[in-house]
């Protein structure tokens, strides 16, 4: 029996990932030009990233550096040997008439990831290989015109197995990569930049089926909103396919995000023989277990496993957990903090609130306040000293001028007044200004012990600590 | 004035030093050489040696850096086979497809030379992107032979061989991804020289197959090739992965005895099929290498036979990728073609089959068919697996106390043009050439004599890096065969 529930409940969705982030080197893969995003076309360019004739690549070790540092980030196995290759094809766009990738060994091999939803995604491969340029197709008109920055800029491409389910595991899996890449310093993955590139190889089979059925891949998403959305309407194509029992023809598919629609690439599909070969111009890569030992040694913590020590021993919320692992400086910042004597859960709360909020007003610039301000400033409040409205002005002033908590605090007046005589002259002049409130409240309606304890604060100008005044209120009422 | 290019480079390096010649006054008289050579005045038919002549002498000769200072090759005007880039010549590669060529970038070689004094004078004619054994594949028409000019000079480095010979100058780089500096050296009765892989930087030179590469030298005799190689040889880790680190010894020498070296002389070179004359020849260097008291001993390198097919499996597999950047688009010739359909493919196909010639074209198919899905394994990868063979079959024989090997250089003296027109028997004339390529290891032809006027190369092959032993076999044989090594 068929037809019950939507066609996509029958199917399963395969996705497997195909990453490309460029390594943040000063300089290209296997010449000395610059990197830098935005230049003037073809600026960025010498007679081994245009393929001149006689000219030869030398490796950049900074890219194999960066590039051993992304397989460990990823939890994969580093060769000690990896090899070059020549990837043949005929573009405009790529200067040599092949690009020098990795093939049969590339860098690092088996990695795995358990995400959040609990889905065990493997990694199969991690390769270097260059960039190739740009062809700008609506610059001069009727030509086309070849920009060549990009060409021989060093990328690591990152392909996992066929192991996810769902678009939401894929988007999952695609922010744990560019989290821990970012966290790793080697790359910026920015997609704006093209620093970070998915596609993804998707297809769909009936519950229940173990062997796969043909996949298409989708490129040029731009967005992991967009990966999302391409591979929702790709499966759906998949499954109304597969029901009408029409072959899926294995194909290279462009997301068009104007009409929201998934579309076969418009090259045309010659079916490629790459004839990849050893690059016999590049000997091969050999690391010693010794350097791969040390990249080892010099990397940060992962976040995920930063992420389980600030739940586990630091007794941070896991929401506040995870924001504050997306960004290291950020994370960093909250360690100096509680390094400095704060607890975890309250420098979590004044680093994801008042720190994250002036950082997002200021982006890339550095916190001016030390952590051992703020962790003083959280101390101060912890004492009653001063009021948390008040904390934060004091930390408003240390971001603006400088300078330590308790002086500003003194300075501004804003250290708080729990002297019980102090506290007892505004207390009997509410209470004198509030006759009807007061017999009220005595009468049992005790909702009003806060409408007078906002009197008090009013009229001791945010001063009064808040907590006495409400214990001294509540005992004048008899109220206990 | 008697002519300072018929003596040694180390002589016209003292006059040019001492000041008792001038930089410039060679050089002209070389470039009057080349003029004359070509000129036809004496009956001959054009000698063709050179694709491009530098004749702005007095800029060449400022380019290098002073002719009177103090240094190693002061004066020395040199050819260079015209697929080392330069500046100042185009650098065809003897191809339709670059014939305008400039390159932006001169080669780390240049360089050195400049540096060292030398005055570089013209570019020479080549087999197209320097795939050939004759310069018949040249685009711009064949070399010929000094000594019979209805006789190919080899190749592909005919046009640097020939231009040595004749006297245009005393030395020449060429380049060898098969034997393409030793066997013209033989057909031309002087000295050529293969390096060690990785001891002469290869920035700069136009890439036929990476793997197998090497620029090498040309010399009229072996004092003159080892000063140019001192100049030349070294590491480039700046512009060439595959260069060696380790600073090379000088093989420039006093010629001296040979006691305590041995000498192989491997079976398998030495076939019955081999022409007595050449064999004849050859025995001469072996007699004077006992003479001056080397030790000759019969050795075997078993898996010789299968260097040619192994060679031509992995040179074409590498060219064929090489070549790819020949498309029309960022330098070169371009051929538009009319076409609604696919400009672009057109574009590509009109390029490339108008650009390349004959030789070049069946390569690139050849090396395209190996490398394909399917074929690799049957093809590529054997051949490599048989690389392997023969590099061990050197080791083991130079494991064996052999120092160096004495073969001939070539089966036959220079073949007249048109008189090989199979592409198979072409490229068994390499038979004993490949196996230093596909080794990795330095080699050398010297003159060992003549045959009906022709001139028969004996050929060393040393362990790699041993480039100073083996000039010290080289400058023993020339000494003790003096003039029997150009004699019938």
């Amino acid at each position: 029996m068929t037809g019950t529930g939507a066609v996509t409940e029958r199917y399963e969705l395969v996705i497997g990932l195909e990453v490309h982030v460029q390594l943040s080197t000063r300089t290209k893969l296997f010449c000395r030009c610059s990197t830098a995003f935005g230049a003037a076309p073809n600026a960025h360019t010498c007679p081994v990233c245009l393929g001149m004739p006689g000219a030869l690549p030398v490796p950049n070790p900074e890219a194999v550096l960066l590039a051993t540092r992304a397989a460990l980030a990823l939890g994969c196995e580093v060769q000690e040997r990896s090899v070059f290759a020549r990837k043949n094809y005929f573009y405009p766009d790529l200067p040599k008439g092949y690009q020098i990738s990795q093939f049969e060994l590339p860098l690092a091999l088996r990695g795995r990831v358990t995400l959040a939803s609990g889905a065990s995604v493997g990694i199969t491969r991690i390769h270097m290989e260059e960039d190739a340029g740009k062809s700008v197709h609506d610059k001069v008109p009727g030509k086309t015109a070849i920009d060549l920055n990009r060409a021989g800029v060093p990328l690591a491409e990152i392909v996992s197995e066929p192991d996810l389910r769902s678009g939401a595991d894929a988007v999952a899996y695609l922010k744990w990569l560019r989290e821990s890449l970012v966290f790793a310093g080697v790359s910026e993955c920015s997609m704006e930049e093209g620093s970070l590139r998915v596609d993804a190889n998707v297809s769909a089979r009936l519950r229940g089926e173990t062997a796969f059925r043909t996949r298409t891949e989708i490129k040029n998403l731009n967005s992991f909103a967009f990966a999302e959305r391409a591979i929702a309407l790709e499966f759906k194509r998949h499954c109304a396919m597969h029901d009408r029992g029409e072959p899926v023809v294995q194909q290279t598919m462009l997301y068009d995000q104007a009409n929201d629609e998934v579309r076969p690439a418009r090259s045309k599909e010659e079916s490629h023989d790459y004839r990849y070969f050893p690059d016999p111009d590049l000997p091969p890569i050999d690391l010693t277990a010794a350097f791969i030992a040390a990249v080892r040694a010099s990397m940060p913590e992962s976040p995920t496993a930063r992420r389980m020590r600030y739940t586990n021993t630091l007794g941070v919320p896991a929401p506040d957990a995870d924001a504050l692992t997306t960004d290291r400086a950020l994370a960093e910042y909250f360690e100096a903090v509680v390094r400095a004597g704060a607890d975890g859960r309250t420098a979590a709360n004044w680093t994801l609130g008042e720190v994250q909020a002036r950082r997002n007003e200021h982006p890339g610039a550095a916190v001016p306040v030390p952590a051992a301000n703020l962790a003083a400033l959280i101390a101060l409040v912890a004492a009653g000293t001063v009021s948390n409205t008040a904390g934060k002005q004091v930390f408003a002033t240390m971001w603006r001028e400088g300078g330590v908590p308790k002086a500003i605090a003194e300075r501004d007046g804003l250290i708080q007044v729990g002297d019980a005589d102090a506290l007892a002259r505004w207390v009997d002049e509410v209470f004198a200004a509030h006759p009807d409130e007061l017999a009220r409240l005595k009468a049992g309606e005790r909702k009003l012990v806060g409408v007078l304890v906002g009197q008090v604060m009013k009229r001791s100008g945010g001063k009064a600590d808040p907590k006495k005044v409400n214990q001294m209120i509540s005992e004048r009422a008899g109220l206990g | 004035m008697s002519s300072r290019l018929d003596g040694s480079v180390g002589a016209l390096v003292d006059a040019v030093q001492s000041g008792a010649a001038s930089a410039l006054d060679v050089a002209t008289e070389s470039i009057a050489r080349i003029r004359a050579s070509d000129s036809g005045t004496a009956g001959d038919a054009p000698l063709n040696a050179f694709v491009s002549v530098d004749d702005d002498v007095q800029s060449a000769v400022a380019a290098s850096s002073g002719g009177s200072a103090a240094r190693a090759l002061a004066g020395v005007p040199i050819a260079l086979k015209d697929n080392i880039a330069t500046l100042r010549l185009r650098t065809t590669c003897g191809s339709r497809i670059l014939e305008d060529h400039v390159s932006p970038f001169e080669a780390t070689v240049v360089g050195k030379l400049r540096a060292a004094g030398a005055t570089i004078i013209g570019k020479t004619t080549l087999d197209e992107f320097a795939m050939g054994s004759s310069t018949e594949h040249s685009a711009f028409g064949p070399a010929r032979n000094p000594h019979d000019r209805d006789r190919v000079p080899g190749g592909s480095s005919g046009g640097s061989a020939a231009a040595v010979a004749a006297g245009i100058c005393q030395v020449a780089l060429g380049s060898e991804t098969g034997g393409s500096v030793r066997q013209p050296a033989a057909f031309c009765g002087i000295v050529g020289v293969k390096p060690s892989y990785g001891r002469i930087s290869r920035y700069g030179l136009v890439a036929f197959a990476s793997s197998l590469d090497n620029i090498g030298v040309f010399g009229r005799a072996v004092d003159d090739a080892a000063r140019v190689f001192d100049v030349v040889s070294g590491p480039d880790a700046e512009h060439d992965a595959t260069s060696a680190a380790v600073e090379p010894e000088t093989v420039q020498q006093e010629p001296g005895r040979l006691d305590g070296v041995v000498l192989g002389l491997p079976a398998e070179y030495f076939p019955d099929s081999l022409d007595p004359a050449v064999r004849d020849r050859v025995m001469r260097a072996s007699v004077a290498a006992r003479a001056r008291g080397a030790e000759i001993r019969q050795v075997s390198l078993p898996h010789t036979a299968l260097a040619v097919p192994a060679y031509y499996v992995i040179a074409p597999a590498e060219a064929s990728a090489n070549l790819s950047r020949y498309d029309g688009v960022r330098f070169g010739r371009r051929v538009k073609e009319a076409s609604a359909r696919d400009p672009l493919r057109a574009m590509y196909e009109a390029t490339r089959s108008e650009g390349f010639g004959p030789e070049v074209t069946r390569r690139i198919l050849l090396g395209t068919y190996v490398l394909s899905a399917g074929y690799y394994d049957a093809y590529y990868r054997r051949a490599m697996a048989v690389r392997d063979r023969i590099r061990a079959d050197f080791a083991s024989v130079f494991a064996s106390g052999v120092h160096a090997l004495l073969t001939p250089t070539t089966p036959t003296p220079a073949f007249k043009f048109g008189a090989i027109s199979d592409p198979y028997e072409m490229y068994m004339t390499d038979v004993f050439t490949v196996t230093a390529n596909l080794a990795e290891l330095p080699a050398m032809s010297v003159p060992t004599g003549r045959i009906s006027g022709l001139p028969v190369g004996a050929q060393i092959i040393a362990p790699r890096f041993a480039e100073r032993a083996m000039f010290r076999v080289a400058y023993a044989l020339e000494a003790e065969l003096g003039g029997e090594a150009h004699t019938g």
